[in-house]
């Protein structure tokens, strides 16, 4: 027995940084079976009780490591309709992974990369099946948001025969996989794949429909029986220092949706601009930063983290922090920004920083980071991006009279039946729980459509 | 997609666009306006309304030839389809009764304001329309606004005086204030600096005045920032928040810098597309 990971293929940094060409190649049949292979089945399978919507990992292991790859993906698929993308962004270090006993041999299983492997292979080989739907149902459903959460709920619910309208602000649909994560991460081709899945269910995808501002919740509400919002958390949060508005200065959000969404990265054949950068200095240490950090170098920039605490405490997963680290990015750690200052035509040129100590832990656990007086110093940067989370998007819940939302946004719910304060709109994903992660937010669609079926029964 | 049902060339700059898009011709107000995306490569580019047909489900922007998406944009003819018209996006323009209410427009602005003027005249007010274009060649909608009968008083100005008056809107206004005209309120759309030279005036004479901001906008559905503007000391997105603002809180320093962020990359696809499309958009 290897107490060792087999190892993912990965193209080089060098080769990787010049294009938006996806990083990890994944891996072989053989590879993913050996991989396979490692794991013990132990009876008290841990793994699943790590996994938010509770694949049962050691049976899809286990099929993989018997070449069963298409039995593998049913029950993948079981629980989660987006393997391929979950494979590729879940933390599965903390989660998973985190409780496998193999941990304590060596290197835990590489659950992450096999579920990846599996979702490549089927979509390969065509080893996929036309899902099967139940007779169809009279009741309907609306499902605000096509981001991970939407996604999950709609599909459950469509398979279970209900009749499902999604409504979508932006032109495409997958929420923050489509306009953040960038294509080195998670190619658009797979997103949009995973998504044929709910066209063969029968889910109505309507996009540019922006409730709370061209559809009202009201209207919805008269045309359908039960509503699951799943809107996220897509505004920006800005720092609040002086020199943020100056040229130069982006949200993580615009500056990733411009280079993913809108192609900018592909300027001037795609129409939408990005500024040309030179050194680029992203404010956070969460995967949207590791993400724009990244994103820079690709677009032939210098490209720096700063952070306040150091990178043991960031919240990005291991895996993106040390592309980003082989890529080139520099981590300038124990670093506050106090201020931008602009040149005579409003362009950001530096960036005033001051550095920081870490004090004892905060209740999550993470050790606050104390400013120090008197050490402030000025760093060059042609553009910031300032990285430093997300909140809920107003032009739903201020739109939405009877849903109730906590002071910064997120939307109340009723723990156990999911219901928002409004009788009939269900709530889930980041636009409750504030940003946290794909699998999260699938696990919220999942509680949701099982809920719905129950108000609905 | 959305069909471009009638498409009126008003001068050398400026294009008058009607296309079907019945959602929003159902919800849309005065002072909100419409993004729309051309192709698969195009940008999400924010536009004028300026009138609807809930009838035909139509929608009718004016664009002016700036730069390279709206060059493409008058290569679409009648028939041709636009990929996205989405809409209505930003808050209604506030409608109610105010008194004397100036709406002055510049340049494309004119046909933005129009709609707001004539919803204010069936609020009951008395309206005044003030409508300025660099030369005469420019000059839009002043046949409309004068068949309208929604302008008490509608005056027209060019900047070298080759149409109504000579001078600026701004100049107008200011007559107006010292013949002693009591105005309720003024609404101005048009160039930034137009909006700023207004909004200098009307503060000295203590009138309320409001600006429609066309800041650079990505989304344009609140989920960028890179529509943000300073009102009132606050950090507020056009494209939800606005596009109407107090004109004496925006702080327009800031607000005519950013909106030159992407000039370079403006000229750069410009430059291209000239290249590749000879004899267009000269
Ligand atoms: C750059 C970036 C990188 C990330 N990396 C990871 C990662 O590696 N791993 C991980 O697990 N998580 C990651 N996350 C977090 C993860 O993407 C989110 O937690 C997850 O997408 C939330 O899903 P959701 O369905 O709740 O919302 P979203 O994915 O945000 O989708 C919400 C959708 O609703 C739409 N919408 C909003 N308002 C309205 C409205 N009024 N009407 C109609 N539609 C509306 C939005 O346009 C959007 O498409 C990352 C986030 C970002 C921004
Ligand atoms: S355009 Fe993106 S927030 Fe306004």
């Amino acid at each position: 027995m290897n107490p060792k990971r087999v190892k993912v293929p990965e193209r080089s940094p060098e080769e990787r940084i010049d294009d938006f060409g996806e990083v990890p190649l994944g891996y072989s049949p053989d590879q993913a079976v050996e991989e396979a292979k490692r794991c013990l089945q132990c009876k008290k399978s841990p793994c699943i009780s790590g996994c938010p919507v509770d694949i049962d990992i050691p049976k899809f292991v286990n099929e993989i490591a018997e070449r069963d790859f298409k039995d593998a993906l049913e029950t993948l698929k079981e629980v989660n309709c987006i393997p391929a993308i979950t494979g590729r962004v879940c933390p599965q270090e903390e989660q998973c992974e985190a409780v496998c006993v193999m941990d304590k041999a060596g290197d835990p299983i590489n659950i992450g990369k096999l579920e990846r492997f599996v979702a490549d292979y089927a979509r390969e080989n065509d080893l996929e099946e036309p899902p099967e739907v139940e007779e169809v149902k009279e009741e309907k459903v609306a499902i605000i948001g096509s981001g991970p959460s939407g996604v999950t709920c709609a599909a459950m619910l469509a398979q279970d025969g209900y009749q499902v309208t999604m409504f979508e602000a932006l032109h495409e649909p997958g929420g923050v996989l489509k306009y953040g994560i960038p294509e080195f991460r998670l190619p658009n081709e797979i997103i949009d794949h995973e998504l044929e899945y709910l066209e063969q269910l029968g889910v109505d995808m309507k996009m540019n429909r922006i409730v709370g501002q061209n559809v009202d919740l009201d209207e919805l509400e008269e045309k359908f029986d039960a509503i699951y919002v799943a809107t996220g958390a897509g505004a920006p949060r800005f720092l609040g220092l002086e020199g943020e508005d100056l040229k130069g200065v982006y949200s993580a959000n615009e500056f990733l949706t411009r280079i993913n969404l809108m192609k900018a990265y592909k300027f001037p054949e795609y129409d939408t601009p990005i500024t040309h950068m030179k050194k680029v200095g992203v404010i956070g240490a969460g995967n949207v930063a590791m993400d724009a950090a990244r994103s820079a170098l690709r677009m032939g920039a210098e490209s720096h983290i700063v952070y306040r605490r150091t990178t043991e405490w960031s919240p990005a997963r291991n895996e993106e922090i040390e592309h980003a680290k082989e890529e080139g990015v520099t981590f300038d750690t124990l670093c506050n920004p106090k201020r931008f200052i602009g040149d005579e035509e409003g362009w950001v040129k530096e960036m005033e920083i001051y550095e920081c100590e870490l004090e004892e832990p905060e209740e999550d656990g993470r050790p606050s980071p104390k400013v120090l007086e008197d050490t402030e110093h000025k760093k060059e940067f042609d553009t910031v991006v300032i990285a430093v989370g997300q909140t809920p998007n107003k032009v739903f819940y201020e739109n939405a009279e009877g849903v109730d939302v906590k002071h910064w946004g997120g939307i109340i719910i009723d723990e156990e039946t999911r219901m928002s304060t409004r009788e009939g709109v269900f709530a889930g994903g980041d636009a409750v729980s504030g940003a946290a992660t794909v699998i999260l937010a699938m696990g919220d669609g999942r509680k949701a459509a099982l809920n719905i079926m129950e108000y609905l029964a | 997609m959305h069909e471009i049902v009638e498409k009126e060339k008003l001068n050398e700059e400026m294009t008058s666009l009607e296309v079907e898009a019945p959602l929003v011709a159902e919800k849309i107000k005065p002072g909100q306006f419409i993004v729309i995306r051309m192709h698969e490569k195009g940008e999400r580019i924010p536009l004028t309304f300026y009138k609807k047909d809930m009838k035909k489900g139509t929608v009718t922007m004016i664009y002016q030839k700036i730069g390279k998406s709206t060059c493409q944009l008058d290569t679409y003819e009648e028939g041709d389809q636009l990929q996205d018209v989405v809409g209505p996006m930003g808050k209604p323009a506030e409608i109610k009764k105010y008194g004397t209410v100036v709406c002055i427009g510049g340049g494309v602005g004119t046909p933005e304001v129009f709609p707001v003027a004539k919803a204010l005249e069936e609020a009951g007010n008395e309206v005044i329309i003030i409508s300025g274009f660099r030369n005469k060649d420019l000059v839009i909608c002043d046949s409309e606004i004068e068949e309208s009968t929604c302008a008490d008083s509608f005056y027209l100005c060019t900047d070298d005086g080759s149409c109504g008056r000579e001078g600026f809107t701004s100049d107008l206004l200011e007559e107006l204030i010292e013949e002693g005209k009591n105005i309720d309120l003024v609404h101005a759309v048009g160039p930034p600096i137009m909006m700023k030279v207004i909004a200098d005036i009307t503060e000295r004479h203590d009138i309320p005045t409001k600006v429609s901001l066309n800041s650079i906008m990505l989304d344009a559905t609140g989920m960028c920032g890179s529509c943000r503007v300073e009102v009132g000391g606050e950090m507020k997105l056009a494209c939800v928040d606005g596009p109407e603002f107090d004109a004496h809180e925006v702080n327009f320093e800031e607000f005519m810098q950013r909106i030159t962020m992407f000039e370079k990359q403006e000229e750069k696809a410009m430059k291209r597309w000239k290249e590749e499309h000879e004899g267009c958009c000269e």
